[in-house]
């Protein structure tokens, strides 16, 4: 149940910084703690980074979110790029095809509450991240 | 369902006044909340429910969005001043007999009355069931603050000496705890300027797998800041378990006892201890 | 494009990250920091972070880097004044700073290089034998 709901590009390293400070705003807003803040906006810059890199750009869409009592942050990560083709593969500390540290997916997964991801090779690849307050 | 929003329209004062008869012959609490209040938080939910009534019979749908932001806020005032979560319930169940009675006025056919009375019972439980769970729900949240308050004064984080803080942990650690404790611990780090923390769980009765990785994390993020963690304080019980349990705190500095701890902590800042030479005693008759 | 400005000490560098960096300058920041400790021989190279409020990945293989590279240059590389958030967060996502050494702050960090330093002179004999 979306209270509130904004796209925006991911196609260029400043969009990249954009976002994060989008999230952190929202974070804030939430009252999310200086922790909390800083996992989901550190798993925001990964994740979008990643649209950007691995997927040739895309777009993240924010969304406020209720469940009940709880409110939280919906972030979806979308790129039409190459897709994963082996997910597990991919979700495993380490592992990188791009030279960097191999903690993007993974690292992200343990900085939020909930986590998707769903990949088709030659159609692209979507993330969707959740950290409820 | 029609027939139900024409009858909610055409009928919003005698409902009203009816719901009111209803809680008074029933769970008053005239104790946690005077008739104004009561009433006005009536006139202000029928108001909203009917209009959404107008509109939809779906309770998750947009058109109800406001009924339930209100529902939420009289769950959470009610759950403040007092109320069980059943009383909040039936406050919202109340409301059936009146509605009851305008639907039984206004439709004649049996079976269309059957209907109706079915959809906005259903209607109503459903909200009802939404307050209750609200109201669970703060009540657990008011539960999850004050351990949170009793967990930070729990965790009071002492300083030794300049430069070398102590945390002594006493009482079960579970997650939630130990997240406050290392966030506590970091920033005291910072706020006092310390190169040594030492983490003392000489009051923690037991260590699990989880504990562990917690007291890691805290003790790698605390080195990757600048300062040093030590572990105090693990009685031979906890050092078996940790043996036992696999868990290798091989990058660890552990002492058994805190002064031991201190000791090295001293050492680590090029402090040492030593005995003041006494002065050499005057001869009194000189 | 701005450039993050890097100041001399002595024979260390210093350079402090008060921006949100996006990947081009966190790049350009690397090619200058070793550049400049090839140009004047820094034995030391101090990062301040006390501002940054999000050390992704990304940024930490930067540091990473800059640290390897430092290195290869004989200099060594201290990063002070992490937040605790960050720390936090580093440890959750798994990342490890390899070779790069911490202190709280900057004048423990300047510390911290001088100590090494001083250990790590390579001793002349007054009659020219090395050892």
């Amino acid at each position: 149940m979306a209270l509130k709901s904004e796209i925006f590009p991911v196609m260029c390293s400043a969009d990249v910084v954009k976002v994060r400070q989008v999230v952190r705003q929202w974070a804030a807003q939430l009252n999310f703690s200086l922790v909390e803040q800083t996992k989901l906006v550190t798993a925001t810059s990964e994740l979008a980074r990643n649209a950007l890199e691995h997927g040739g750009g895309g777009s993240m869409l924010a969304e406020l979110v209720e469940d009940g009592t709880r409110k939280g942050i919906r972030l979806i990560f979308d790129d039409k790029g190459p897709g994963i083709p082996n997910i597990e593969l991919a979700l495993k500390d380490g592992y990188t095809t791009g030279g960097g540290m191999g903690l993007g997916l993974s690292g992200s997964r343990r900085l939020v509450s909930d986590f998707q991801i769903t990949s088709e090779p030659g159609r692209g690849t979507t993330v969707t991240i959740i950290r409820w307050k | 369902m029609s027939v139900f929003q024409d009858v909610m329209k055409s009928n919003e004062g005698a409902i009203l006044a009816g719901w009111m008869g209803e809680l008074e012959s029933s769970t008053r609490r005239s104790d946690l909340i005077n008739d104004t209040d009561l009433r006005r938080q009536g006139e202000e939910l029928l108001r909203l429910f009917t209009a959404a009534t107008q509109l939809s019979s779906d309770v998750q749908s947009d058109a109800f969005a406001s009924t339930r932001e209100f529902l939420r806020e009289i769950a959470r005032s009610r759950m403040d001043q007092g109320f069980t979560a059943a009383e909040t319930a039936l406050f919202i169940l109340a409301l059936k007999q009146p509605i009851f009675t305008a639907l039984k006025s206004s439709i004649k056919d049996s079976s269309d009355l059957i209907e109706e009375v079915w959809l906005s019972s259903n209607l109503l439980d459903k909200l009802a069931m939404l307050t209750v769970s609200s109201a669970v729900g703060f009540r657990e949240q008011t539960i999850l603050r004050q351990q949170e308050e009793m967990m930070e004064l729990s965790t009071p984080v002492v300083t030794l000496w300049d430069g070398i803080l102590a945390l002594p942990l006493i009482g079960t650690l579970d997650s939630a705890r130990t997240q406050v404790v290392m966030e506590s611990l970091l920033t005291a780090i910072v706020e006092t300027n310390s190169q040594v923390a030492i983490i003392d769980i000489t009051g923690v009765p037991t260590v699990d797998t989880l504990v562990a990785q917690h007291l890691i994390k805290t003790i790698t993020a605390a080195r990757l800041m600048g300062a040093d963690c030590y572990l105090s304080g693990i009685r031979p019980a906890i050092a078996q378990t940790i043996v036992h349990l696999g868990i290798d705190l091989v990058d660890v500095q552990t002492k058994a006892k805190l002064s031991d701890a201190f000791a090295l902590a001293l050492k680590r800042l090029g402090k040492v201890v030593t005995t003041i030479k006494q002065p050499v005693a005057k001869n009194k008759d000189a | 494009m701005d450039r993050i400005p890097i100041l001399k000490f002595g024979n260390c560098l210093l350079v402090t990250i008060q921006v949100d960096m996006h990947d081009e300058l966190a790049l350009s920041l690397q090619e200058d920091l070793t550049a400049q400790i090839a140009k004047y021989g820094s034995r030391g190279v101090l990062i301040d972070i006390s501002s940054l409020e999000i050390v992704d990945s990304f940024i930490g293989r930067m540091l990473a880097n800059i640290a390897a590279m430092s290195r290869i240059l004989d200099a060594q590389t201290v990063l002070t004044g992490m937040q605790p958030a960050v720390a936090i967060t580093l440890v959750e996502l798994g990342m490890v700073l390899p070779g790069i050494k911490t202190a709280l702050n900057v004048e423990r960090g300047m510390e911290l290089l001088k100590d090494y330093l001083a250990q790590h002179e390579e001793p002349e004999e007054s009659d020219g034998s090395e050892e």
